[in-house]
């Protein structure tokens, strides 16, 4: 298994999973060396405002004199090391109480899925706003209002899965032959949950992008003067007639979330059980 | 329909003689353009009216594939290559290698027949026997509601379901596996084909039921003078009701012979190392793998 | 005493819309190094029964016991060790694997269960070899295999365990017709090698009389006949076990129909012959 993982087949390479794979990571380059290179301070206010698109400042200048070109490429590093990290801190907790919920079962199993379910039952958007604004606006408690909503659909994915893994032959044989509860959980669920839930945590950072932006859009997430695509967006409807104030932001958001949806799908079918199952079948 | 074999009924005999079903050179490949793979590599195979044609082999041995291309069943990928040619005492012949969708539908299900190992999945779930069963005979057989009842029962009756009437009214999930094989068989009859494909038709089944459906299908090849072919591993059920077996390993029919001589005088290695593997009085000895 | 399993008065129960019960009083016994077949036809509580002999099942009644010791349910604590030398094959070799190890790994576990017991120890390639499959397979994984493959690799892996009882549920089922009866002799051996008592259930009479010294028939979670193998095959006593037999069709090429039973599950099968218990 794993060697196939390092030689991709042919038929896995996708041109969108491709073109995705090359934007998400163009970006997640920008994201960390940005601040290196951008031509102006992101934070300087020394330009003329609201100037338009040019050869100086390629994406035009805000209503305070900052670069927006500046600001897009330094709050790539803002928006999207948050996002992965929201991803990875939901995909592990989530993981884990699904993993329990799903093993132990019983009253377990009804007490974290009843919690699952009492977080699912609000609007995203709404409950993280709730959170953020109880916390007080600020990146950071826009991040845990955004991780408080987001780890409930691996939670239950991962359950799911577990249940019907728990019943599977080797999983029994694996009991029958004494292993610990914690060693079946590692050695026979664990690597048949990693492949689905690598799947959703891909699909899932361009959601947590969106919920991260959408949140600082309201004002709840980063505060001015950090430069982050949604409170980007947010400012430049106070100056409507200049458009590239809002248009850059809003095409960096669609490009990033695109990208990472485009790598998600064909993760999907990478690790589609249909797929193994018409592989191994042509076998035999 | 058909009565009792007579004396005038002579050229209805030498009629049964003549095969319903020519497959002569069928080539099956499964496979994107550039890398086909070889399921059925030239098989030649005649069904006969009255007489059960036995196919043998084991899983992958292309079996099974070549059933479903005879009903233009095969996945879209597949090419598919030789004949198989249909030879309707009602209508003439017709290719069925290479023929529409459309026009396979015609003849899929009405002149062909085929029932799957599993009769639980071949039959509706949510829509009751009796609809199943005419559904069928309105659309093709073009008759009204009253006759398609009346007929439905007597299908019914045939398989020996029991109170077919009542049957009628029921869901597929009321009846026991035995029973919703012959449920399948009646459907199968439903439009009086000429050919019944069987797929594996008793495997699913409880011996003491098989017995039943064997005894049943064997009456139904004499007494419509139904050319069956029937596929299945075991050689058991081949030597309870097949007339003649063809057996095939990797795609190729290594030998076919009347059913008499492959058990009593096995030619090819293959089909020795097959028989020898039952559990007999004798000891058994392993087929490489 | 001398039985190695001993199964009392077991009822098992399913709790749906109605009440199903699955096994309904049945006692048997298997003593070391004795070959002992369940058989019946799907549906008849066999696999229950199994189920229950390893712990997978709760009973609703009655005992299993193991060496004097009832078989603790296979709950979510660790198995104690006295109790891994009960194993089992099941009917399903496809997932029977764990898809994402190596055989050879997986043969390991078997062994370490073994050596934890305070067993010998032995290395994976030794079992490959005992049921018939090159060492080289260590390094595969179970979609490499063939279903008959994966079964012989599940074989082993019990094995390695250095099991004293085995419990194999329709283990041949899914094989292909011109292997299953080498590995179920195959089973046989190996079990007999190891001095270990076999539960071999199949719905197969004619594979179950040549491998089993003892015979058990069940009919709808009773037992209706039991007793030495070649008696049971030969001279059936009960209706049940004689329509069983006699629904063999016989691969003579004699073009015989197997008899059918007049209707779909006589009365007459479910009737308590008590002369057609524990023949010997």
């Amino acid at each position: 298994m794993r060697k196939r993982w390092l030689k991709i087949p042919a038929a896995w390479i996708t041109p969108l999973g491709v073109i995705g794979a090359v934007i998400a990571v163009a970006w997640v380059g920008i994201a960390f060396t940005a601040r290196l290179w951008v031509p102006f301070d992101p934070l300087a206010q020394d330009l003329p405002r609201l100037q338009a698109p040019g050869i100086d400042t390629l994406m035009g200048t805000d209503a305070l004199g900052r670069d927006i070109f500046s600001r897009l490429m330094t709050g790539a590093g803002v928006t999207i090391p948050l996002a992965l990290m929201l991803v990875v801190m939901s995909l592990l907790v989530g993981t884990l109480i699904g993993a329990i919920a799903g093993y132990f079962g019983k009253w377990v199993d009804e007490l974290l899925m009843r919690l699952t379910d009492l977080v699912m039952a609000f609007p995203t958007v709404i409950l993280a706003m709730v959170v953020a604004a109880a916390l007080g606006p600020s990146l950071f408690n826009a991040v845990i209002a955004a991780f408080v909503v987001s780890w409930p659909q691996y939670a239950r994915m991962t359950r799911s899965i577990v249940l019907g893994l728990r019943t599977q032959n080797y999983v029994m044989a694996g009991r029958l032959m004494g292993f610990s509860p914690f060693k079946t959980l590692r050695v026979d669920i664990a690597p048949n949950v990693v492949g689905p839930i690598l799947v959703l945590a891909s699909l899932d950072v361009g959601t947590a992008i969106l919920l991260l932006s959408g949140l600082s859009f309201l004002g709840l997430g980063a505060q001015p003067p950090t430069p982050e695509w949604g409170s980007m967006i947010s400012a430049a409807i106070q100056n409507f007639d200049s458009w590239w104030i809002g248009l850059f932001p809003g095409l960096a958001i669609l490009t990033v979330v695109m990208a990472f949806n485009f790598v998600g799908d064909s993760l999907r079918d990478i690790f589609d059980p249909t797929s193994q199952v018409s592989r191994a079948g042509a076998r035999s | 329909m058909i009565d009792a074999p007579t004396p005038e009924s002579a050229d209805a005999a030498s009629a049964a003689s003549t095969p319903v079903l020519t497959v002569d050179g069928l080539t099956i490949g499964i496979g994107s353009r550039n890398n086909v793979k070889s399921i059925v590599k030239g098989i030649s195979l005649a069904l006969t009216p009255g007489r059960v044609q036995g196919l043998a082999g084991e899983s992958g041995s292309g079996k099974t594939v070549t059933s479903l291309a005879m009903l233009g069943l095969l996945p879209s990928n597949a090419v598919v290559g030789g004949s198989i040619r249909l030879t309707d005492p009602e209508g003439g012949d017709t290719e069925l290698v290479g023929m529409s969708h459309r026009q396979l539908n015609e003849i899929r299900g009405r002149r062909i027949a085929m029932i799957f190992q599993d009769p639980s999945s071949s039959l509706h779930p949510q829509l009751t026997v009796g609809v199943q069963l005419t559904d069928h005979v309105t659309r093709h057989l073009k008759l009204s509601k009253k006759q398609a009842r009346e007929h439905a029962i007597g299908l019914l009756d045939r398989v020996r379901v029991p109170n077919p009437a009542e049957a009628l009214g029921r869901y597929p999930h009321q009846f026991s596996g035995g029973q919703r094989q012959r449920i399948a068989i009646a459907i199968a009859l439903a439009c009086d084909p000429v050919v019944l494909l069987a797929d594996e038709p008793t495997t699913a089944l409880d011996v003491t039921v098989q017995a039943g459906i064997l005894h049943l299908l064997r009456d139904l090849a004499d007494e419509r003078q139904l050319a069956v072919l029937l596929v299945t591993h075991d050689l058991g059920v081949m030597s309870a009701i097949a007339d003649d077996i063809a057996v095939m390993r990797h795609g190729e029919i290594v030998e076919s012979n009347v059913r008499h001589n492959i058990f009593a005088n096995p030619q090819h290695a293959y089909t020795r190392e097959l028989l020898s593997s039952l559990p007999g009085a004798e000891g058994f000895q392993e087929v490489s793998e | 005493m001398s039985e190695l399993l001993e199964v009392s008065d077991l009822v098992i129960e399913y709790h749906g819309a109605t009440v199903v019960r699955a096994v309904d009083e049945v006692s048997l016994t298997i003593a070391p190094g004795e070959v002992l077949a369940l058989v019946g036809e799907s549906g008849c509580g066999k696999s229950s029964l199994a189920r229950a002999v390893v712990g997978m099942e709760k009973p609703r009644s009655g005992a299993v016991t193991y060496r004097d010791a009832e078989v603790p349910l296979l709950g979510v604590r660790r198995r104690k060790a006295q109790f891994t030398s009960i194993q089992m094959v099941f009917q399903d070799p496809n997932s029977s694997l764990n898809p994402r190890i190596r055989v050879g790994q997986q043969i390991s576990e078997g062994i370490r269960a073994a050596v934890e017991r305070g067993a010998e120890g032995s290395q994976p390639e030794e079992w490959l070899e005992r049921v018939g499959l090159p060492t080289t397979m260590v390094s595969r994984y179970a979609h490499e295999l063939s279903g008959g493959q994966r079964q012989r690799v599940a074989i082993a892996r019990a094995l390695a365990a250095r099991p004293d009882l085995l419990v194999a549920d329709e283990p041949i089922s899914a094989l292909d017709a011109s292997s299953q009866a080498s590995v179920a002799d195959m089973m046989r051996k190996l079990a007999l090698d190891a001095g270990a008592g076999l539960l071999f259930i199949s719905h197969d009479l004619a594979i179950v009389r040549l491998i089993a010294d003892r015979t058990v028939v069940m009919y709808r979670g009773k037992i209706v006949e039991s007793g030495v193998s070649d008696l049971i095959w030969n001279d059936p006593v009960h209706p049940y076990t004689r329509a069983l037999i006699s629904a063999i069709p016989e691969p003579d090429g004699k073009g015989i129909l197997p008899a059918a039973p007049a209707a779909e599950a006589p009365e007459e099968w479910r009737l308590t012959m008590p002369e057609a218990l524990n023949r010997v």
